[in-house]
Parts: C-alpha cells; structure tokens; sequence
C-alpha cells in the first residue's frame, strides 16, 4: 500500500544552520503519527516542508505519491492543517471564519454548524474570535482543519498550553478523525499524549530523528532493568529490581499477602528520549 | 480563480464592518465634505472647494491606509499562509482586495462628487479622475503591505507616504514652491484636474506625470511582491 507520506533524505538549512539532518519516514494511511521532540527540534520546518510551505534544501517528499512542491489545489483540498501561528480572523465571528474557507472551495458543503457542534463550539458560532479563551481558539483551528473532510491532518501542537480538560476534548476529536480513516500528522513535545493517540512516533532531536516506532514497543525495547512498583498494605512502597535476591523478596511479600498493589515499571518515552540524547522532551 | 476573488471580497466586507480603524478611513472624508459643504460658506470661495480639497486627500489616504493595513495583518496574523495552503494565490488575493477598496473609495468618491455639487458630465469626469487617483494608491498601500512584515511597519511606511500624498496639494494652494514639488505627484495633478473640471482637458504633461508616477508605484510592487511572495 501506498504510503500517505514519504520523507527521503530530507535536509533543510536556514542560511549556514542545519535544521534537519537526512530525514527519513513514512507514515501510512489511516496512522496516528507523532513527532516528538524539544521546542527547536525542527518539527514544524518538518511539517511546513511536507505540506509544500517550504522546499527542503535536500532530499524529497511525497504526499500520497505526489512530490510536496508540485501539490495541486485539489490535493491542498485533500490536507487539513492546524498550526499554533496559523492565525483566525479575530473580528469575524466561528461561523464565518469557517463559511470563508469554504467560499474559498466555491462550493456550501453546508456541514459548518455540524462541525461546530463536533469540536463543541455549538453555541459560539456567533462569537468573535477575539472574545474566544485559548481552548476555544484551538478547537476552532482544529474545526477549520477537518472541515474539508481532510485525507491528511497536519496538527502542530494541538494541545499546546491547554488545561487537562480542554486537551482530553481535543483528544477525543483527534481519535474521532482516525475513526474516519483520517492519516493524522502529530508533532507534539507530550510524551503522554504521543503514547496515548500514536501508533507510531518518531523522536527528533537537534533535526535528527533518533528513534522511530510504536510507543509500546519502544518503551519494552529500552525495558533493560525490568521493575516491580510495589504498595505494600502498611502503607510502605518501594521499587524492585528483577534480580534473584529482590525477586526472592518479592516472591515473600505475595505469599504474607503483605501486596496491596503491584506494577511493572517500564520506561517511558521522555525516559528513552533522555537516554538517547542526554536531554528532555519538555526544554 | 473567480471564487478566490469572491470569497476575499466577501471576508473583506465582513472584517471591515468591525474594523473601525479601516472603516475611518472610508467614512470620513465624505462625511467630512458633507459637513463643511453645507455649514461652512466664505464670501468668493472657489466653487466646490471643499469637495475638491477632500476629494483628493481621499486618494492620498483612504485607498493606501487601507490596503497596506489589510495586508501587513493578515501577514502578522499568519492568515496569509492559511489562504496560500488554500491555493488561494498572491494575484487572486491582491486582486480580491483591490476590488473591494476600490469599490467602497469609489462609493466614497460619488458622496463627495454628489455633495459637491458635480452633475453629469462633470461627475462621470470626476469619478473617472478619482478612479486614476485610488488605482494608484491602491497599487502603493499594495506595494507597502507586501513589502511589511507587520502592522507597526506598515504603518511608518504608510504615514509619511500619506501626508505628501494627502496634504502636498492642498499645502500648494498657499506657497508656489510646494506647488512646484506638488505637481510632480499624481496627487498634485488630480487636485488640477478636479480644480478645472468645467474646461477640463487631457494635457501631455498630466499624462506624463501620472504615468511616471504609475511606473514608479507598480515597480515598486512588483519588487515587494517578489520579495514577499515567490521566495520561499
């Protein structure tokens, strides 16, 4: 099957600055992709050059079999992007921000209030968007990027400095468009959200991509020290190596029925990032 | 194409109806003729003077402010790149927003022509000369809108272009030297076309003024066009 995005070799510089060094990707129809990275990775310079906003300096990209510079306005059609710096129009109300970018396709799909009432923004449809809080502003972004029925959803920090309520929203309608069969582009700097929506991830560091893989996996192929978390009943916790003295003391603790809980520690995302690259997801 | 044009046009009417700062710039100086037409009457005043007067600092100011402002936020907003990952194109946007300036300054135009005085013939000229007069303006707020990357940039561009535009013909009416300087921009020339309007006549020197002057703008355009929008 045909991927739904391909990177080969891509390299790009700002004037004597290599941002991205021989990238190398593909997401395939239907995924949750996500790139995570540090804030200065070049996860955006990666999405501008896969959406045909910027030439890489090296190297090509395809989407959905077309090279990314030569995308046509049908394909354009095809792509939904929600960038943090893509603006709205601050004066003009939800309703009519969206009714715009669907005089742009000369065609009333008709599906404005529809899609208003998805991101849950139903009855701010009249509202400026300069009296909209930053949760509502996203949501709208994230309205105007599916309401072309994208093939492809380019989303750049989706849920950048929202509150644990507004990102699980924001969630819950990024899982909703896959369920459409919708390719999702995520980059994001969360580990959480990128275990919890991707199906595969790519970590990106200093323009290099470091590791690639399904979330769960990666976390089992850096399990070298395998741990135990335990609660004991006496309000005790502590952690336990796999090793034959500490499983001894595991082995004892069940038997006494001294276990109130017990989990298996694995790493984490941002714990292989660090120990790939000695630094954190969240600089 | 035509949809693009349309749907900027219809953004426009939209945005500028909550856009005081813009919609100052429409309204007042036709508001302005109508108040000092009818309440202010100084013994042997030229005939039309005050519409005349504010007939060509609308040119000067309106069209240019209007354009450079719609530009330079949309590029600070970052909307401009939401229209071009719509393929909606640099002409087809700068053309959309033209035809909306145009259109409302030439509204403008015929509240100050009409408010004048001015009646058939001497109207149909006098929008035509207003016409000439916001094509050029419109062209250089382009030019300044393209060229800034912001708001704050356009408009210390857009101010120092406005007051020679808005205020050298006017200035000229009460020192001969400012006139010499003043009859070298297209502002200058339509404040003597519009003062001649009853022996009205093509004159090689207007032509050539106006023409000159077209040149330089569009040049100008055409350098911040290709700065701001072909390289990427």
């Amino acid at each position: 099957m045909q991927a739904a995005i391909e990177l080969k070799h891509i390299s790009h510089s700002f004037k004597d600055k290599e941002v991205l060094k021989d990238i190398q990707l593909e997401v395939k129809k239907g995924e949750i992709f996500g790139l995570l990275g540090p804030s200065g990775a070049g996860k955006t310079t990666l999405i501008n050059i896969i959406t045909g906003q910027l030439s890489a300096t090296k190297g090509d990209c395809f989407l959905e079999g077309t090279d990314s510079r030569k995308l046509t306005g049908e394909q354009y059609r095809r792509i939904g992007v929600m960038m943090d710096h893509f603006g709205l129009y601050e004066r003009m109300s939800c309703f009519d921000n969206l009714k715009f970018y669907e005089m742009i396709d000369g065609k009333g799909t008709g599906e404005i209030a529809q899609v208003l009432k998805r991101v849950g923004l139903a009855d701010a449809g009249r509202k400026s968007v300069s009296k909209l809080s930053k949760g509502m502003r996203n949501r709208l972004s994230f309205a105007r990027a599916i309401l072309r029925s994208p093939d492809i959803l380019f989303l750049d920090e989706p849920t950048s400095g929202l509150d644990p309520v507004t990102t699980e929203e924001i969630h819950r309608m990024i899982l909703a468009e896959k369920e459409k069969g919708t390719t999702i582009f995520l980059t994001t700097h969360n580990m959480h959200e990128a275990a919890k929506l991707c199906d595969n991830i790519a970590l990106l560091n200093e323009g290099e991509i470091v590791e690639y893989g399904n979330p769960e996996a990666l976390c089992r192929k850096y399990n070298k020290i395998q741990k135990f978390r335990l609660h004991l009943k006496n309000g005790e916790e502590m952690e336990l190596r796999q090793e034959n003295a500490q499983i001894e003391m595991l082995a004892a603790y069940l038997r006494n029925g001294e276990v109130e809980t017990l989990h298996t520690s694995e790493p984490d995302l941002e714990s292989i990032f660090m120990e790939l690259t000695g630094g954190t997801l969240n600089q | 194409m035509i949809y693009h044009i349309f749907a900027v046009l219809w953004k426009q009417l939209k945005d500028t109806l909550k856009n005081k700062a813009i919609l100052i710039q429409f309204i007042m100086f036709p508001g302005l003729t109508i108040v000092m037409e009818k309440a202010v009457e100084i013994p042997g005043m030229q005939e039309h003077f005050f519409a005349n007067l504010f007939a060509v600092m609308y040119v000067g100011m309106a069209p240019l402010t209007a354009m450079s402002t719609i530009i330079a936020e949309e590029k600070e907003k970052n909307t401009l790149r939401v229209l071009q990952m719509c393929n909606v194109n640099a002409f087809e946007y700068l053309v959309g927003n033209a035809i909306y300036i145009l259109a409302i300054c030439m509204l403008g135009s015929s509240v100050i022509g009409l408010v004048g005085g001015y009646r058939g013939k001497e109207l149909l000229v006098f929008m035509l000369i207003m016409l000439v007069g916001h094509i050029i303006s419109t062209l250089a707020g382009g030019a300044i809108g393209v060229w800034s990357s912001n708001q704050m940039t356009a408009t210390s561009m857009t101010v120092p272009l406005m007051l020679v535009f808005s205020f050298l013909p006017m200035l000229a009416f009460f020192n001969e030297n400012i006139a010499k300087v003043a009859k070298f921009f297209y502002s200058g020339q339509l404040y003597s076309m519009v003062n001649s309007l009853s022996a009205f006549e093509v004159r090689t020197e207007t032509v050539l003024i106006l023409g000159g002057n077209l040149l330089v703008i569009a040049i100008c355009f055409a350098l911040a066009y290709q700065k701001a929008f072909e390289k990427r």
